[in-house]
């Protein structure tokens, strides 16, 4: 059967891997220089902008859309096949429905907790299951990924402007894992996930080896190597566990498998959601879900799998160690919240707690590690760890919010939006939800009408929200303060705090710049993005009932605000001598686009808050 | 109506300090006026709001704004002030405007070395400290008041890190991370309300006085809540960090922090934690009680155990606010009112005594009551005798602004709201009394010390040997009551001739004493001769904050007709 490729949805990651594939060609062909080495890095940032282009697009396309109801995907399961595919418990129930796209916003999220059986069966019946999916979850990943990229190419560009490094092998690696970074939000099924996953993380080795002849970045490569074979490995026993029991590969349907509103091939006559807890699966399914978990908390370096990241991040260059803290990061976070809030939404009970515990322990252990570096980038890797904490911690309330939706019949998630709660006849049970566009659209079960969304759609509110709207903020902060580490690690050797020492003087610029990032990650006013980004997390965990973490969070806060604050104070203190600096345009630039969106952030952080709610 | 003029109030430093960040060089001539230009307008403006306020309706919100900033967020930008807000604007506006004044007009003499070591920074921070430190009074809306709370944080550790004391690196981090962590905790505080009740809105809030929230719920936040403001207020046994920031801050930065940091945290109290939680300040208010009257007999005891002058007032203040505390506690309009009244009293006093605490260790070049050495009444009886005024303001002489206060919140405890227990607060009453007793003690104390006695140590040149009787303990202090004026006019021969044995480590200790002081930026006045008495950019600074002492003292209707009828209205639920 052959498929119809819809070329508009997959075009970012589609012109990405061409444009790296015309890297490695013109860097064959053309003699080696300063000239073609700075060509290159412009091909790979043209390659970048045209990606984003597009990601802004499809943006628009689907805001125009989200007024008839047609959202983007492709790779879909066609029709007369995915009829076939709803296990044989259901097909009396698909031929008797209408056999309409009902599907809504949230057909998953919604659907097994509506606990009403009809309306699960008519979302059921016509979701289709498409592979690619470019919804308002996947348009803010790709944008924050292809934004950061843009930052990453450039400090690029400055890493390699000393030659020693070659140019074509690390753009197609950079390229690489930005296609794979930009697939994986996209990604709704178990082997693309899988795939997209290892796409953004093989290259990354090889950059890190890059440097050649340098015992630390060789070092930090085999250690980056074993650690993500090992989560890879790992989450690959979790996620065939869930496969064997489910027989889908799909996160929508094995959504409603784990959570009993559809029967679990696996398991006999499990067809109730207490009927698959008291099953003999109930075991492996627990044991498939931590096991996926422990993967991604390897790739997001959570505590307990946390002790690779500070060695990496100092022995790679310091373009890969943003990639690692910014772009490899948020790759994680979109599968783990992908996996978590799709396929396993049904399962939270068994990893709301280990998620809270994740969390907490993340923020406390990264911050208190911090606390004794005196390396620059070990801080960062550091910080970053704990920062990945924050952003972990609304998903542990993730659940508890999508269970208040379906208590108050209303899609007001926490965060007060209108709301009305009609009541159907007839047994329907109707929702009104949020879907992506910001229209309201009512999904009637059984009705037959509504909006017809192919795949399953990503809940991006509450929970969700608060750490995508991290995620955005942190990336932003985070990457300004890895542009000016990467201008300093060009006049000096080591990289120490010490060496930051007057920076403010020696070149005001870079030295507000830096200390404005700092304070931003510490959340203190005037950086004012990274206060409101605690405040939203802060909400939805206060919001979400989960007190002690709100409190382990604050205390966190402060021990934070305390290395974040020493450092600011040495960047701001008078410089014992000024230090030779030689001109860096492209690093500049990032500094600048870095700079430049985190104080836009800092004054309108609406427009973070209007994509992640 | 008239919405624009908060907004000018905080533009106007702020559109001041960034000036200076686009054209420094511009402006590096005329710094020390461009401080006082930018801060006077605030000042200024504070005075039409004064002019134009309408005292007819004192207790609902004027020259209001409301406008949506964040609406993810529910975060409104939404400004306002009643007759609680105006008097603390103006004394913000006013203590900035004072600080700019004798940094200023000092140029060149002891405070004005701090001009000399990084103006433009200076300028900078204090404006900025400015713009957080009205916005917090202005804000009418729970998170925009903890945006405009935090923002103060920043610029008083760098007033503290950079322009302070020897011990300051350690001082400031204690206290942006002490606040900080306060500051946090009320965060949670601040968003469990919001999740209860789904608005932000500080007015709307106190009228609907607690509905909608569980007798368990406001509990819950008025412990969050109070605990950050406790912090900053700061309520015994959360005040360790004050002494250190006090001792080590420069002048401007220990008045600020005494008249307007410090009001930030009562002013919570009075903003949001009492009208927002009436029955979870009920809950609250005997253990607040508790460790108000707590706070004002450690306060002055640990005050009579002092050596420092600045650390003396510095703990002064921890008394002080216990009475500010014990007002709030007792939920009456009068012990409300007292509270106020003393929270702007101490704004003027503590500022004043301050300023003066700094004149003192600029000509003396340290704060140390015993090196400093009495009769000061006899060597600089201008100084002396403001130093007298002061600290009699601040012990509670009837008849002057620090009086009212205090009287108000114990009469408050004499009768408090119903549903407290009325022997408890008799008895802090009491205790509460006995405090007010032990401050007189204290402050007689100092004075003896300091200004009565016979004058024994008149020249700069004795700056060592005041370090040496430091070091050297009561020993030294016996010979050098022995020393008559003129001899020790001749150095460190005095102490040479008395006690030969420590001339070297004399010697050694003046050196190392004058590169501390030189470190600090606040070097002792060298020039030869006696210390001068009061300078006319002290005079500028001092004088109107006497000048409100003394009719705030004589007239304190005019500060209680303001506060009088927005405390009834925030206590509705209540009385």
């Amino acid at each position: 059967m052959i498929q119809q490729i819809d070329y508009f949805v997959i075009a970012p990651p589609l012109v990405l891997a061409l444009v790296a594939g015309l890297v490695l060609l013109l860097d064959a062909f053309l003699p080696a220089g300063p000239k073609v080495r700075t060509g290159l890095g412009l091909t790979a940032l043209g390659g970048v902008v045209v990606a984003l282009g597009f990601v802004v697009a499809q943006s628009v396309r689907l805001a125009r859309a989200g007024q008839d109801g047609r959202g983007l995907a492709t790779f879909c399961v066609p029709d007369g096949l995915a009829a076939q595919a709803v296990p044989g418990g259901l097909a009396q129930a698909v031929s008797g429905g209408s056999g309409q796209a009902v599907a809504g916003a949230d057909s998953v999220g919604v659907s097994q907790v509506l606990g009403a059986a009809r309306s699960v069966e008519a979302a059921q019946q016509v979701t289709a299951l498409c592979s690619f999916v470019a919804d308002r979850f996947t348009l803010v990943f790709a944008g924050l990924v292809l934004v950061a990229a843009l930052v990453i190419v450039l400090m690029s560009m400055s890493e390699l402007a000393t030659g020693g490094i070659p140019t074509g092998e690390w753009y197609f690696l950079l390229l690489c894992t930005i296609v794979g970074a930009v697939t994986l939000p996209a990604s709704r099924d178990l082997i693309m996930l899988v795939v997209a996953l290892e796409l953004v993380s093989l290259p990354v080795f090889a950059l890190t080896a890059l440097k050649r002849y340098d015992g630390r970045a060789s070092e930090a490569a085999v250690k980056l190597f074993v650690v993500s074979v090992v989560s890879t490995a790992i989450m690959l026993f979790g996620v065939s566990l869930l496969y064997g029991v489910g027989g889908t590969v799909y996160l929508s349907r094995l959504g409603e498998i784990f959570s009993g509103a559809a029967p679990a091939p696996g398991v006999a006559g499990a067809a109730s959601p207490e009927a698959l807890a008291t099953s003999p699966a109930a075991g492996v399914i627990t044991v498939g879900v931590v096991l996926v978990l422990a993967g991604f908390a390897f790739k997001i370096a959570a505590v307990p799998f946390h002790a690779w990241a500070p060695d990496v991040y100092q022995g790679a260059p310091v373009p890969v160690a943003a990639l690692l803290s910014v772009i490899s990061k948020a790759a994680g976070f979109a599968g783990l919240i992908l996996l978590l809030v799709t396929a396993l939404s049904g399962q939270s009970v068994t990893w709301t707690p280990v998620v809270a515990v994740i969390a907490a322990l993340t923020m406390t252990v990264g911050n208190l590690l911090a606390l004794r570096q005196r390396s620059a980038v070990r801080l960062l890797a550091w910080s970053s760890v704990a920062q990945s904490g924050y952003i972990l911690a609304p998903l542990a309330v993730a659940a508890q919010a999508a269970e208040r939706v379906a208590a108050s019949g209303s899609a007001a998630v926490a965060g007060h939006e209108a709301a009305t709660v009609g009541v159907g006849g007839s047994g329907h049970v109707p929702a009104v939800m949020r879907a992506p566009g910001d229209t309201v659209v009512t999904v009637a079960g059984g009705a037959g009408h509504g909006s017809s969304m192919p795949g399953a759609e990503v809940f991006v509110s509450g929970p969700v929200g608060a750490s995508l709207a991290y995620l955005v903020i942190y990336a932003a902060m985070n990457l300004g303060a890895f542009a000016v580490v990467m201008l300093v690690s060009r006049t000096t050797a080591r990289n120490e705090l010490d060496d930051y020492r007057g920076l403010a003087h020696r070149s005001p610029v870079a030295g507000l710049s830096l200390a404005f990032c700092l304070v931003c990650l510490a959340g203190l006013p005037p950086g004012l993005a990274g206060l409101f980004a605690k405040v939203v997390v802060f909400r939805e965990i206060v919001n979400g009932g989960a007190g002690w973490l709100a409190v382990v969070m604050a205390v966190n806060t402060v021990i934070g605000l305390y290395y974040y604050v020493a450092w600011t104070a040495r960047v701001l203190t008078p410089a014992p001598s000024p230090i030779g600096r030689r001109v860096f345009p492209a690093a500049w630039v990032a500094v600048g686009l870095a700079v430049a969106i985190t104080v836009m952030f800092s004054l309108a952080p609406q427009l973070v808050f209007d994509l992640t709610s | 109506m008239m919405g624009w003029l908060p907004v000018t109030l905080l533009a106007v430093p702020l559109l001041g300090a960034l000036l200076l960040l686009v054209a420094p060089a511009a402006l590096r001539p005329a710094l020390p006026l461009y401080g006082q230009a930018v801060s006077g307008l605030a000042l200024a403006l504070t005075v039409v709001m004064v002019a134009v306020f309408d005292y007819g309706r004192a207790a609902a919100p004027q020259f209001t704004v409301d406008l949506p900033w964040i609406p993810g967020l529910d975060l409104r930008f939404h400004l306002g002030v009643d007759g609680i807000s105006l008097p603390l604007v103006v004394l913000t506006a006013l203590l900035t405007f004072l600080c700019f004044a004798h940094l200023g007009w000092g140029r060149g003499r002891g405070p004005g070395r701090l001009m000399g070591s990084r103006p433009r920074a200076l300028v900078f921070t204090l404006l900025v400290l400015e713009v957080g430190m009205v916005g917090t009074f202005l804000a009418l809306d729970l998170l925009l008041f903890f945006v405009f709370f935090e923002i103060v944080l920043i610029p008083m550790y760098f007033l503290i890190a950079v322009w302070g004391g020897k011990g300051r690196r350690g001082a400031a981090t204690k206290f942006i991370l002490y606040t900080l962590l306060g500051s946090v905790v009320m965060l949670v505080g601040l968003l469990f309300i919001w999740s209860q009740t789904g608005t932000l809105d500080i007015v709307a809030l106190a009228r609907a006085h607690g509905a909608g929230m569980s007798r368990g719920v406001q509990i819950v936040a008025f412990a969050a809540v109070g605990l950050g403001l406790a912090v900053k207020t700061p309520m015994w046994p959360l005040h360790t960090w004050l002494p250190d920031a006090h001792t080590e801050a420069p002048t401007a930065g220990s008045v600020l922090l005494a008249g307007v940091l410090l009001k930030m945290g009562t002013y919570g109290f009075a903003r949001i934690a009492i009208p927002i939680l009436p029955e979870g300040a009920v809950a609250a208010a005997p253990w607040l009680g508790a460790l108000a009257v707590v706070g004002i007999v450690y306060g002055a005891l640990a005050c009579l155990a002092q050596r420092d002058l600045k650390r003396m007032i510095a703990y002064s203040s921890v008394g002080h606010m216990g009475f500010v505390l014990l007002g709030f506690a007792t939920l009456t309009t009068v012990g409300v009112n007292g509270a106020l009244f003393a929270n702007v009293a101490h704004g003027l006093i503590t500022g004043l005594l301050f300023f003066l605490a700094g004149s003192i260790k600029d000509r003396y070049g340290t704060a140390d009551m015993p090196s400093l050495g009495g009769g000061m009444l006899a060597t600089l009886p201008h100084l002396g005798a403001v130093l007298t005024f002061a600290s009699i303001a601040s012990l509670g002489l009837p008849g002057l602004a620090g009086f009212w206060g205090e009287m108000l919140a114990l009469l408050g405890a004499f009768q408090p709201a119903d549903g407290l227990p009325r022997g408890l607060f008799l008895t802090y009453m009491v205790i509460g009394g006995l405090g007010a007793v032990l401050t007189a003690a204290y402050f007689l104390v100092m004075l003896s010390r300091v200004t009565h006695g016979r004058p024994s140590r008149p020249s700069s040149g004795l700056v060592g040997a005041g370090a040496t009787v430091g070091a050297l303990g009561g020993r030294v202090e016996g010979v050098e009551s022995t020393v008559d004026p003129g001899g020790a006019s001749a150095g460190g021969s005095g102490g040479l001739t008395d006690s030969g044995g420590y001339a070297d480590s004399g010697g050694h200790v003046e050196r190392s004493g004058r590169e501390a002081a030189g470190f600090g930026g606040d070097e002792p006045d060298t020039g030869s001769g006696p210390p001068r008495d009061i300078q006319p950019y002290e005079m500028v600074a001092w004088v109107p904050l006497i000048v409100l002492i003394l009719l705030f003292g004589l007239w304190p209707g005019l500060l209680m007709s303001l506060t009088t009828p927005a405390v009834q209205t925030l206590l509705g639920a209540l009385s």
